[in-house]
């Protein structure tokens, strides 16, 4: 077995909209059944940037929702409510934890 | 395990925060009959916008890609800061703000000195479709935060947003972009700061996601050509709500100062005129016009064949102002300035101990080297700088072979204007052939209508010799004399016959106004 597995999510909203709830969600349901498991930790973070408009530019965002993975590396975007869980999993990169197991 | 650990909380420092949309601090005034504009901080736009952008709205700058809409829109920022005190958000799309920073040190600007001043702050929005993957819906709140932030920390009055239809590259949604860049330039409005939003120009429309369609209250389109191997670039106003402005295509400029359009004065005829005679330079021919001279302001144009002395009239002229010390530019097209100061040495005409006291300024460069445009603008920054009371253009028919007619006869009308608003004297020369060659006819036909002052020089085979003559063909507001006097041009000058030395005998009338008028060249009047 590798070495733990740490994912680091941020995810970038502005005030509590139905977009970024459903995003928020969304994010959750996957995590829990992707990366939820043997060996792997996750987190997700909001950030509100009506709070701390500071932050867009570091991360680049312009378009609300988007969820940053930190990490594992590379960092990846996605943008968006998170509905089409295809498109989340092949962005993000979640390998079912079969897979990553087997190995 | 999962935690949904309020990050943003340990960033809670100001209380600044405002929903964006909510923040409408300026509120437009429609009813009010004054339309306030924000100075652009270009030569000769403010002229050609009735005094600038539309305050407090935003305006498109469109163009081909390197028509120089960046550099315009950079320049709006800087002259903001450095003459207006007004800071600016620059939100680049395109370049990085080291890139930028760079890009346009060689015009004279210093974004790093702006920014540590914070009143500037360059905002890099990267939209890198690689990077990016779209799932459902979303919208630009993110981008409308960043605005909002850069604007309220350093107090900005002025953006740009360059070039935004970057994003439609970078993401899918069109329809998703459409309302959001829609709902954005509604929110800049409310928030009442000025701004530039530059466009590529699109194939059929003037940019290619149809920005025109969102902002309804100034559209400035850029072009840059390519005529006859030289580019001229161009700027017209497609249009300006609420306010006039000029319609016509206006060259412009970048150089190391930036961007400036031509005119720089107002094509309006209502400069004042003078009624002070100055000599030209030769008694001989003062006394050919009634009123023993020219006006101060007075444009003469003095045409003729190849070796007719046009340039020697026009040397004649520069010296009798400098002898006024009254400063004399003199744009030679042909000679470089030892070569002209040489060449009037041999018939007797020092213009040495001027050059040495800068009384007189000798600018010599090929007419090929630039545009017409670009002489012309440069022509313009060089009165500005040397405030002469006599500019000589010699010759100006190697500027007209640059151009075509009618913008030929534009920029010399501007041109012109310029000198007659600032009640500069000035001289040009022509050169023409017995067998007109177009351009020179050219020269001829856009110029001879525009000047106050028509001198004709001729150089005919008469028995064994060749003879000289000059006649008046116009002088605009002043009697002048019929007769074609000859002329010869000595080691000490030209010597311009008396009437009665001629071949052919002028009418009895002339005498008198010989007698009147030698009064005047002398000054005794």
């Amino acid at each position: 077995m590798g070495k733990e597995e740490n994912w680091e999510l941020w995810l970038y909203i502005a005030g509590q909209t139905p977009k970024s709830i459903l995003a928020l969600e969304n994010i959750t349901k996957y995590s829990k059944e992707y990366l939820k498991g043997k060996g792997r930790n996750y987190t997700i973070e909001v950030i509100d940037l009506l709070k701390s408009p500071e932050l867009a530019e570091d991360d680049q965002i312009f378009a609300i929702p988007t969820l940053v993975r930190k990490a594992p590396p590379p960092l990846r975007k996605i943008i968006g409510d998170l509905s089409d869980k295809e498109k989340v999993l092949t962005g993000l990169n979640f390998r079912p934890i079969t897979v990553a197991d087997g190995k | 395990m999962l935690q949904y650990s309020a990050i943003a909380s340990h960033y809670l420092s100001g209380s600044n925060a405002v929903n964006p949309l909510n923040e409408s601090n300026t509120v437009m005034k429609q009813g009010n009959n004054i339309f306030p504009k924000t100075p652009t901080g270009i030569d000769g736009l403010n002229e050609i916008t009735g005094g600038g952008f539309p305050q407090g709205r935003p305006t498109l700058i469109c163009g081909s890609a390197g028509s120089g809409k960046t550099v315009l829109a950079m320049q709006f920022l800087i002259k903001g800061i450095t003459e207006y005190n007004e800071p600016g958000v620059f939100m680049s799309f395109e370049e990085s703000s080291k890139d930028l920073a760079q890009n346009v040190r060689s015009l004279g600007f210093d974004l790093e000195k702006s920014i540590a001043q914070k009143k500037l702050k360059i905002d890099y929005v990267r939209v890198e479709r690689s990077e990016i993957q779209e799932t459902g819906e979303y919208d630009l709140e993110g981008l409308f935060i960043r605005l909002n932030h850069a604007i309220d920390s350093i107090g900005a009055k002025r953006v740009v947003l360059d070039t935004i239809e970057s994003l439609f590259s970078g993401l899918n949604n069109t329809a998703i972009l459409r309302s959001e860049i829609r709902r954005l330039f509604q929110w800049l409005k409310e928030k009442g700061v000025t701004t530039i939003i530059t466009g590529e120009r699109g194939d059929t429309t003037l940019t290619r996601q149809g920005l025109e369609e969102y902002v309804s209250d100034c559209v400035i389109l850029l072009d840059f050509r390519v005529i006859e191997q030289i580019a001229t670039r161009r700027l017209r106003i497609v249009k300006y709500r609420g306010s006039t402005h000029g319609t016509n295509e206006y060259p412009f400029l970048i150089d190391e100062n930036g961007i400036s359009v031509l005119p720089i004065t107002s094509l309006k005829l209502e400069h004042t005129t003078s009624a002070e005679i100055i000599s030209t330079g030769l008694p001989g021919l003062d006394k050919l016009f009634n009123g023993g001279g020219y006006y101060r302001g007075n444009s003469a144009f003095v045409t003729g064949s190849a070796g007719t002395a046009k340039t020697i009239l026009a040397a004649y002229f520069a010296l009798s102002s400098c002898k006024k010390k009254e400063r004399v530019l003199y744009f030679s097209f042909e000679e470089s300035p030892d070569q002209l100061v040489r060449n009037m040495l041999s018939v007797g005409i020092d213009l040495n101990p001027y050059i040495k006291s800068k009384l007189l300024l000798i600018h010599s460069s090929r007419p090929s080297l630039h545009g017409l445009e670009m002489h012309l603008l440069s022509l313009y920054k060089y009165i500005r700088e040397f405030k002469p009371h006599t500019v000589i253009i010699d010759p100006i028919s190697s500027l007209v072979t640059i151009g075509s007619r009618g913008e030929v006869r534009a920029m010399l009308a501007r041109l012109m204007d310029m000198l007659k608003i600032h009640q500069i004297n000035s001289m040009f020369t022509s050169l023409t052939h017995k067998q007109p060659i177009s351009y020179n006819a050219l020269a001829e036909e856009a110029i001879s209508s525009l000047v106050d002052t028509w001198i004709k020089l001729r150089n005919e085979e008469s028995k064994n010799n060749r003879v000289r003559s000059l006649y008046i063909e116009k002088s605009r507001g002043m009697g002048h004399s019929s007769e074609i006097r000859n002329f010869i041009v000595t080691d000490n000058g030209i010597k311009i016959m008396n009437a009665d030395l001629q071949t052919e005998q002028g009418h009895n009338g002339s005498e008198e106004v010989i007698a009147l008028s030698g009064n005047g060249s002398k000054n005794k009047f």
